[in-house]
């Protein structure tokens, strides 16, 4: 059985994000990671191999950096490694990156997958739920926690009333929230391995996909409005002050 | 431009985002249908000023929550070029299933729009902004509290349609929330506090002071990296919620960027914080440098006499 987890590389959480020309500037980020939420659905989709067998595959779509990603992936345990590699994969609407991930998933003969809730350069949430209409599979949004049950799966997610653990078969889809697992970290042998795993590299033609073009252009990017500089006062005496300009100037208490 | 809506509900009803979303439809122009998956809020819906039809969906499919089944159901109730739903968990996951299956691209999150169609949304957590250009059909979530709420005042005639979709989920247990405290996604007023607090246990004093003002009481990451009493439910920043209240209260928190990316968007905060350097008070609108050993106390004395 194929496990197929979809990662994206992104600018590190900490990493300043610098807007020039109208265009955020990518060669300024100072540090690129695997993306916090795909990083506990690789977790789960680890876990889940090691109590009941399968492989590991990890894909990924973007461009040549990416593939550190992958490598990162496999040094933590990931079987199989697939880049689609593409330039500017923020510029491709949801229809194309979704057709393109549905088609590498087939390519893999991947039937569970396993991603993030959302990716957090974009933090759009679209891929899980869409990849899982391509396909025709159920998704499951919100999980924390996935294991076998009899021949389907139990996962974990959020309800609005607290949690609930729902029972879903094969074809599915499970969209990561923060995981309830401690992720693993890699050990030297792993790292030492995963620099002689062999990435598959392909291009959406090579999946059968014609791109077409973007229907959504990016106008530009800007910084984010700046706020006016606050009101800053010494000590505990100042509460009484602040909470009477919460109720007289900002009306909110 | 004709406008699909989908109105926005929990297991508890309908939310107030459902007439902000009416009143973002407004901004385009043209007809706004709404449709109820479940047919949850649809007499309320139908009272929202400017709606023209609301839409009962109804069937078997809505039991249990699925995306995709949901979206299949809503689909063939689905006119016009545009799409709008909320940015709640349940309205992206929807309006993600429902644009695939349709063919047509979704924005997530939107914070601006504007005919043409012109569409802002924030990106990298807040870091960024985003402003796109959509040509053709769409879907787009908007997120809760940007967009003016439509008034009510609205009668607007209700129809009732059964649909039926496969759902492939099954619901085996149900964990209610360990606690009763309101979701600070959920919530007006927030409270927040950090590894400034201490210990955990310190935490119920931000409990009393929430408890006052009808806040929720929300944690930094390192808050809840720290220590295992506090849950990531709680977490606000970039790998937690994005919470936009009308007032943020940081306590003890000094700020790292993963934090105020998640609330810095709020209308007004204020920090707490003994050290006059910390980031937080960057943003905040009210800071005030103290413990909150010496400021807690006071604000629950002065909250007392309001």
């Amino acid at each position: 059985m194929a496990i197929g987890v979809l990662l994206k590389q992104v600018p590190d959480t900490t990493a300043k994000i610098g807007v020039s020309g109208g265009r955020v500037d990518e060669s300024a980020v100072s540090k690129w990671s695997m993306s916090p939420y795909d990083e506990y659905a690789l977790e789960s989709a680890l876990r889940l191999k090691e109590g009941g067998g399968g492989d590991v595959v990890a894909i990924t779509c973007g461009p040549l950096r990416s593939a550190k990603m992958l490598t990162d992936a496999a040094a933590v345990g990931a079987d199989s490694l697939m880049h689609v590699q593409i330039d500017g994969e923020n510029s491709l609407d949801s229809t194309q990156i979704q057709s393109v991930l549905a088609a590498a998933l087939a390519k893999a003969g991947c039937d569970v997958v396993f991603c993030g809730k959302q990716a957090a350069d974009t933090n759009g949430g679209s891929t899980g739920p869409g990849v899982a209409m391509l396909m025709g599979a159920s998704c499951v949004s919100h999980v924390s926690e996935v294991t076998a049950d009899g021949g389907g799966y139990l996962a974990l997610r959020a309800s609005s009333g607290g949690d609930e653990r729902v029972h879903v078969s094969a074809p599915c889809v499970f969209a990561f929230d923060k995981g309830s697992e401690e992720l693993r970290r890699p050990n030297v042998r792993g790292i030492m391995m995963a620099k002689k795993k062999v990435i598959e590299t392909v291009s959406p033609e090579d999946l059968g996909i014609s791109m077409g073009e973007s229907r959504v252009s990016v106008v530009s990017h800007s910084p984010p409005p700046e706020k006016p500089p606050g009101q800053k006062f010494e000590g505990a005496d100042s509460v009484a002050t602040v909470v009477s300009k919460l109720r007289d100037e900002a009306n909110v208490i | 431009m004709d406008v699909t809506v989908i109105a926005d509900s929990t297991d508890d009803g309908l939310t107030p985002v459902t007439a902000q979303l009416v009143g973002a439809a407004a901004l385009i122009g043209g007809n706004t249908t709404v449709l109820c998956p479940g047919g949850v809020g649809a007499s309320e819906s139908a009272s929202i000023s400017g709606v023209s039809k609301v839409i009962s969906v109804e069937g078997d499919c809505f039991g249990t929550y699925e995306g995709g089944a949901w979206a299949t159901a809503l689909d063939s109730q689905t006119t016009g070029v545009l799409v709008l739903a909320a940015a709640s968990p349940r309205g992206r996951d929807i309006a993600a299933s429902l644009a695939a299956l349709r063919k047509i691209p979704i924005i997530q999150d939107a914070t601006g729009l504007e005919a043409g169609l012109v569409v802002s949304r924030p990106i990298y957590s807040g870091k960024a902004m985003e402003t796109l250009n959509v040509d053709g059909p769409c879907v787009i979530t908007l997120r809760a509290n940007a967009f003016d709420a439509a008034p009510s005042g609205g009668s607007a005639d209700v129809s009732t349609v059964n649909q039926s979709a496969d759902v492939g989920l099954a619901v085996k247990e149900a964990i209610a929330k360990a606690s009763e405290r309101l979701d600070v996604a959920e919530a007006d007023i927030i409270i927040s506090g950090g590894r400034g607090m201490g210990e955990p246990s310190n935490f119920s004093h931000l409990n009393e002071v929430a408890d006052m003002i009808g806040a929720a009481v929300g944690a930094s990451r390192a808050a809840v990296d720290t220590w295992e009493e506090i849950p990531h439910s709680m977490q606000v920043g970039q790998t937690g919620k994005t919470v936009t209240p009308s007032l943020y209260i940081a306590v003890g928190i000094s700020g790292a960027i993963q934090h105020l990316a998640g609330m810095k968007t709020s209308k007004y905060i204020v920090a707490i914080n003994k050290d006059p350097d910390a980031p937080i008070f960057g943003v905040a609108d009210y800071g005030i440098v103290a413990t909150w050993e010496d400021a807690l106390p006071a604000l629950k004395s002065e909250l007392a006499k309001l």
